[in-house]
């Protein structure tokens, strides 16, 4: 093989294995630092050997073990670091035999899955979980994390040590949790997986609507959970809810860069490929037997309104019926207000601002736009313009997102021409 | 590795428990703590008496300054601690969750820094 066929090889397997070797190579050294810089010298080391000597017929233990080589050899020349940490060198070498002997996508499926638990562990704090997921999971460039967070390479890269310096100080371990709290250590790597999604699908700040990386790297998360942890309701569901979201992404900015609300969208855009998937999936999740997802109530809901050629042929009724079911699972402010639109939809818009008059009542969400702006769509269809107008405004005001603020501008550039003046003395 | 659970609750809601679930919860820690000696966590622990009796040292500029009280006046006060020997994190916080305080209050996971790894 020519020596660009060959870089050709292994560019292909960094692309495809380069997440698995350094999972590996995690458990094996026990340090994400040493880890990384095993990996891209194993990297090196093929690029130099695999030309004169040939593609070893499993590339992945090759890469594996000459990582760890590399390492030990670090280590070695290290005479500052090598008293400091002897004893773990010798764990690292009474292991290499081993590891050789493990080719076995069975080991090396459990390597990423624990490296997931690592980097989505509890005592980690929410962004960093999130942060250190694309990283080390998915392979993101610092620089491309930066991005996804709106902040400078530098403070991800500095946000990124802290959360790997924590893991080694506090002892986070390498390993998949105890079966007793598997469940809990699931539901937060799930949410992270969604935190990734919905930070793309909805970027929570900037001129950008969707950031289609994100989307795409937490649906590809979802894929490899499911194929790590399979027949799990919540994974099946989570992946679902992605997909059916993810069909109508092209539908919902226009080519201006403007929100396209969910019943003016153009459905003949929704992805039929994704949309078929995420149908079989939500149904897979609801049949597991004693186990309710509460993204899979969502991903129903996703589902139904795929399913319709349009608004007004959508269930509506049975969307009702799943908000009911998802506020009993987890009640909280957001899905009330979605529980309101589907009622809006079904009992009119009085019954829904009732709704949402005794959400705001309670007092927590008097911050979220999405809250005044449906408030305002309401008072709009009830003709009660002036107070339509006045919801539109606050939620303009609490709005971050450039796309939204420009459709909330429209709405109330709307009502203008057709408010009465304000009633004076 | 080392870790030191700190368990914080709040001392006046512990004071006004009435004799008979006083009673239980020394039980509970009698219990909770026959448990981690047994399984070999077990380093060192001990109540520690009521805020009103602490005292705080700064020094500064080369004056030493002592005053009344705790560090922080929070709602929950310090109030007792395991030492214990763990294998990782998750050990350690399943053995916090075991103490009967965490019910109460809150138990603080802090890994013990060993001098060799300064």
């Amino acid at each position: 093989m020519s020596a660009n066929a060959v870089s050709q090889v292994i560019e292909e397997i960094f692309r495809r294995e380069a997440g698995r070797v350094l999972a590996t190579l995690i458990r094996l050294l026990g340090d994400f630092d040493l880890a990384e810089e095993a990996r891209q010298d194993a990297f090196a080391a093929a690029i130099e050997q695999w030309p004169s000597q040939g593609t070893p017929s499993n590339a992945c233990a090759w890469l594996i073990s000459a990582g760890r080589n590399k390492a030990i050899d670090r280590i070695r020349r290290d005479k500052l670091f090598r008293t400091k940490i002897a004893g773990e060198l010798a764990g690292v070498e009474g292991g290499i035999e081993q590891v050789i002997e493990e080719d076995d996508a069975e080991v090396f499926g459990d390597d990423r899955l624990r490296l997931i638990f690592t980097c989505c562990h509890p005592a980690l704090n929410e962004e960093a979980r999130i942060a250190l997921t694309l990283r080390e999971v998915c392979g993101l460039s610092t620089q491309a994390v930066a991005r996804a967070f709106l902040t400078s390479e530098e403070t991800m890269a500095q946000r990124l040590v802290r959360a790997k310096k924590k893991i080694r100080d506090a002892g986070i371990p390498y390993e998949t949790p105890d079966p007793s709290v598997l469940e809990e250590r699931i539901e937060v790597v799930l949410a992270v997986v969604y935190g990734v999604f919905t930070e793309g699908y909805a970027a929570t700040a900037g001129a950008h609507l969707i950031d289609v990386e994100l989307c795409t790297e937490a649906i590809r998360l979802g894929r490899l959970l499911d194929a790590l942890l399979p027949d799990h309701a919540g994974v099946l569901g989570l992946l679902a809810l992605m997909l059916l979201h993810d069909a109508r992404r092209a539908s919902r900015v226009s080519d201006a860069g403007d929100v396209v609300l969910l019943g003016d969208q153009d459905r003949s855009q929704w992805d039929r490929g994704e949309i078929s998937e995420g149908l079989t999936l939500v149904d897979r999740s609801l049949s597991i037997r004693g186990q309710v997802s509460t993204y899979a109530v969502q991903g129903a809901i996703a589902a139904l309104h795929a399913k319709a050629g349009d608004s007004a042929s959508t269930d509506w009724p049975q969307i009702v019926g799943l908000y009911e079911v998802l506020l009993r699972l987890q009640p909280t402010p957001v899905i009330e207000l979605n529980h309101a639109v589907a009622v809006s939809m079904v009992d009119g818009a009085a019954r829904a601002l009732d709704l949402l008059d005794s959400l705001a009542a309670r007092g927590r969400v008097t911050q979220y736009h999405l809250l005044h702006a449906a408030r305002g769509r309401f008072l709009q269809q009830l003709g009660r313009l002036g107070e339509a107008r006045e919801a539109y405004s606050t939620a303009l005001r609490t709005a971050t997102l450039e796309p939204e603020r420009r459709f909330l501008a429209a709405r109330i550039a709307g009502l203008q021409g057709i408010c009465a003046p304000p009633v004076s003395g | 590795m080392n870790y030191l659970l700190l368990i914080y609750n709040n001392e006046a809601e512990t004071m006004a428990l009435g004799e008979t679930a006083l009673k239980k919860m020394m039980g509970e820690y009698t219990d909770f703590t026959k448990s981690v000696v047994q399984a070999g966590n077990f380093k060192a622990a001990d109540r520690l008496r009521p805020v009103s009796s602490a005292s705080t040292v700064r020094v500064r500029n080369g004056k030493t300054a002592i005053t009344d009280g705790p560090f922080a006046e929070t709602r929950e006060q310090l109030g007792g601690y395991y030492l214990v020997e763990a294998k990782n994190l998750d050990e350690a916080t399943a053995i916090a969750a075991r103490i009967p305080g965490a019910k109460y209050g809150c138990i603080e996971v802090r890994p013990i820094w060993p001098p060799e790894a300064y």
